[in-house]
Parts: C-alpha cells; structure tokens; sequence
C-alpha cells in the first residue's frame, strides 16, 4: 500500500524528469576522449565525457531557436576581443569544440580567415554533422597538436592577428599548451599589434600559476572575470584599453546583438590582477598542471 | 657484495622508468603528446632493453667479469643520459626540421635520445645476475630475486617520478639526479670492489 502511494507522488515527477531530460544524439569514443551530444530544452551541447567525476564539461552548445546566439558566458566574452582588434584578417582558433567561434567570425568577418587547430578528427566531425559548422575557402580546419601546428607556422613564417586559446575545457589539460615556451612561439606568429585570446581556468592552485604564466609572458593583459567564475584574458605586446567612446560602442553592440553579446555588462567584468604573483611560472621544465588543477 | 649488486639494479630500474616517463614530458613540445609519441617511447626502451640483456649477457662471458666492468656500465649510463640536459632541443630541433609526420619524428627522437642509455642500463640486470649467482642450483633463484628488486625499482620510478618529482622538480632537476644516482653508484662500486680486493 505505501509503495503504491509512493509510486503515484513518483509518476509525474517522472513524466517531468523525460521532459526535461537531456536527449542523447551522438556517443562516440574517439582516440583522446568520449564524446557525447546531446539535446536538452533545444539547446544541443557537445560534451566531453569524464566518468571518475560523475559529470561531463560542456564543450560546445548551441540553442537551435536561436542558433546565432552564443550560449556561453566566456564565448561571449571572447568576442570583446573585436574590440580592441576591430578588423582582423587572420584569426586562429586552437580547439575547435562545436565550432561556433568560427561561425560568428566568419558572419561577422567574411574576409578574415580563421583557421582552427583540433587534435581530435571526431571532434571536427561531430562539430560539422551536429553543429552546422561549415569549411570554405575562408573557414578552415587542421587536424593537428597545436603545439607541433604552431611550430611549424613559425618555419613557415605564418602570422595570424588575432590567436584564441581554447583547448582547455575539459578535464584534462595538455600540458605542453600551458608552459611559458609555448607562448613565446604563439608570440612568433603573431602578427605585430595581434591579440591572444585564452580561455582560462578559474579555479584550483592552477588558477595562480596559470596567471603568472600569462603575466611572465605577455607584456600586457587585460582580464574579463564574472561572478560565474569564467574568467578569459586578453594578452598582447601592446597596451590594452577597450574603447569608451559611446557611439563606437553602440554600434559594436548593434553588430554583436545577435550572438547574445552585451558589450555593456561584460566591460563590467573587467578585472584586477588577484592571484599569487609569487606562484612559480609553468615552463616546460616545470608543467604539472594536471596535478596542480587537482590540488586544492 | 648482494648487498650492493641489488641496490644497483634497484637504481638501475627506477633511473629507466623515469627517464622514460620524463620522455612523454621532453618530446611533447616538439612532437605533441599523442598516443604515438608513448608508442615511440616505449618501443625504443623495449628495443633497446633487449638489446641490452643480449649485450649485458655476452659480457659476462668475459675472463675479468667483476665489479670493476659493473661500475662502467652505470658510469657510462650517466653520461650517457646527460645530453639529455644540454643537447635535446637542438637534436630535436633538427629532426622536426626534416621529419613532417611527428609520428616518425618522436621515433627519431626517442631513438636519438633514449637508445644509448637505456640499452646501456639495458646490461645491467643480466650482468646482476652473473654477479649473484652462486651455482647452477641457486641460479634461477638469484635471477628471480634480482629481476624483483629491479622491476620494483622500475615500479617506484615510475610512480615516484609521474605523480611527486614533476610537481616538484624540473625536468632537467630530475635528469641530473638520475644521473647522479647512477655514478653514486659505479663510484661506491668501485670504493668497495678496491676495499673487497675483487675484480
């Protein structure tokens, strides 16, 4: 009799449940991770599966009512970078996700070409098949470890005017990306008066010495952090100021609305210095970030 | 003399595994850290393991098997291993130059970097063993014995060095101890085999 009451006060609550429950597309075990798609109140997210930490990490999500929007905090703040680099014509992009960055710059700037490095071919698959991520001559992808592609671009003497960093979401991070060295080469192809572009992590010990890193290897930064804890910085040789000038925001504004970007609330973001400068720089002689992410 | 033969096969196995677990970390700027770069990796290690015992084997055929050729192989295993420290960016350097596929690459380079070494730490366990064996009845045993104290060695070097020396230390920091360890111990090898008046 109680099971059978029981079982009532759990009938709708089940019906609710599968509602809203995440539908899966796509499951797929590639050579460096599990890749999961799937659909939840239309919004389509691309995840990286980690089975030891009960969760999985949003790579990618896109709202299929809106597609243009950009449903992620730091996507949306990556893009403040149009800001202080208004018209680039090279864009790199290291890690390809779902591809959505590419996409709004490719709208945005149609002569630009932006080129995305992705270690993971299915990654590049799934972003193509389930979030209409599209090559042409300007959308380009390489299959390839950033680190062995940027090395290279530097024989080639290949420059790009704005890098973005952003192969860091999941859970494991590759650490020869995170070390002094690596910057520096990043800094070799940058075109002079470029931007770097990182999407960071926020918590754990890595957070100071992934800062410091940063700090060690750039002569100026500028920081965009919310409450959320997403945290994207801005890095470069030169001076980095984003504009006041009303007018000029205005009309950034009127061409990033559709992407869901608030120029306005995200400058609000703009953020102090306020790690541990003393925290010792990731170098390649010294790069345990896996290990450092997970102290507390 | 056990004593000491087991000591140096157990530093012999630790300083292995940590070179090649500090391998992944000195290839990766260069050649990625994909799962072919461990593949290169290990299969220069195992090549030049087995080139090793076959070489280590054959010297113990020698009339002056003793401590004084024991104390060489670990002497010129840490030189050996020291161009690891000065020379491994311009040798890589040179390879990612010329080989595109970086699956080839990290071959050449661990083939560059690791094959001496390891071969020569490679001739240490079976000229352990030729150093333990008492008679043919005890051999089997002797050789077991020592291949469990090198392996565990090989366990803890490998632990020791991938979860607390690379959050400490750096890489080079790393090489220069296992360098020094193996000298330490063709130095003590030495003292003893003259104090001992063995060969």
């Amino acid at each position: 009799m109680k099971s059978f009451r029981l079982g009532y006060l759990l009938l709708p609550l089940l019906c609710l449940a599968s509602i809203v429950q995440a539908k899966v597309i796509h499951e797929e075990r590639s050579l460096y991770r599990n890749i999961l798609i799937d659909e939840k109140a239309n919004v389509r997210c691309m995840r990286f599966v980690v089975h030891n930490r009960g969760g999985t990490h949003n790579q990618s999500c896109k709202d299929l009512n809106e597609p243009r929007r950009l449903v992620f905090d730091y996507a949306q703040k990556v893009m403040m970078g149009l800001l202080l680099k208004p018209e680039p014509k090279s864009i790199l992009i290291v890690g390809l996700g779902g591809g959505s960055l590419p996409m709004v710059f490719h709208e945005l700037l149609p002569n630009a070409v932006i080129t995305s490095v992705e270690i993971d071919p299915a990654v590049t698959r799934a972003a193509k098949a389930y979030f209409d991520y599209q090559e042409n001559d300007f959308v380009r992808t390489e299959t390839a470890d950033a680190r062995v592609f940027i090395k290279r671009a530097i024989i080639r003497k290949q420059q790009w005017d704005w890098i973005i960093l952003d192969a860091f979401n999941g859970d494991y991070i590759p650490e020869h990306l995170m070390t002094m060295e690596f910057f520096q080469e990043v800094k070799s192809v940058l075109a002079p008066g470029g931007l770097v572009t990182a999407n960071t992590f926020s918590t754990s010990r890595l957070y100071d010495h992934e800062s410091t890193t940063y700090q060690a290897s750039f002569k100026n930064l500028l920081i965009l952090k919310s409450s959320k804890g997403n945290r994207v910085i801005f890095a470069a040789e030169q001076s980095l100021i984003f504009p006041i000038q009303e007018s000029y925001l205005a009309q950034w504004q009127q061409r990033l609305q559709p992407y869901d970007v608030n120029i306005k609330r995200l400058l609000n973001d703009q953020a102090v210095p306020d790690w541990d400068t003393q925290a010792r720089v990731l170098t390649d002689q010294y790069a345990p970030a896996n290990i450092l992410k997970h102290a507390q | 003399m056990k004593a000491l033969v087991l000591v140096a096969a157990f530093t012999s196995g630790f300083v292995i595994m940590s070179i090649e677990m500090l391998g992944g970390r000195i290839i990766a700027p260069w050649f990625g850290g994909d799962i072919y770069v461990w593949g290169s990796i290990i299969t220069v290690f195992m090549l030049s393991l087995s080139l090793g015992y076959l070489i280590g084997g054959r010297l113990t055929l020698r009339e002056n098997a003793g401590l004084r050729p024991f104390a060489m192989i670990f002497f010129s295993a840490a030189v050996l291993i020291l161009p690891l420290l000065f020379a491994a960016d311009q040798i890589m350097a040179w390879i990612f130059e010329r080989i595109i596929d970086p699956r080839y690459g990290s071959l050449v380079a661990s083939m560059a970097l690791f094959f001496l070494p390891s071969t020569v730490m490679g001739m240490v366990s079976p000229y352990s063993v030729r150093l333990l064996t008492k008679s043919k009845e005890s051999s089997g045993a002797s050789a077991g014995f020592l291949y469990f104290v090198s392996t565990l060695g090989s366990a803890l070097g490998t632990l020791a060095t991938s979860f607390y020396l690379v959050a400490l230390f750096e890489i080079n920091q790393i090489v220069l101890g296992a360098a020094f360890a193996m000298a330490a111990v063709a130095v003590v090898t030495l003292q003893l085999a003259r104090r001992w008046r063995v060969a």
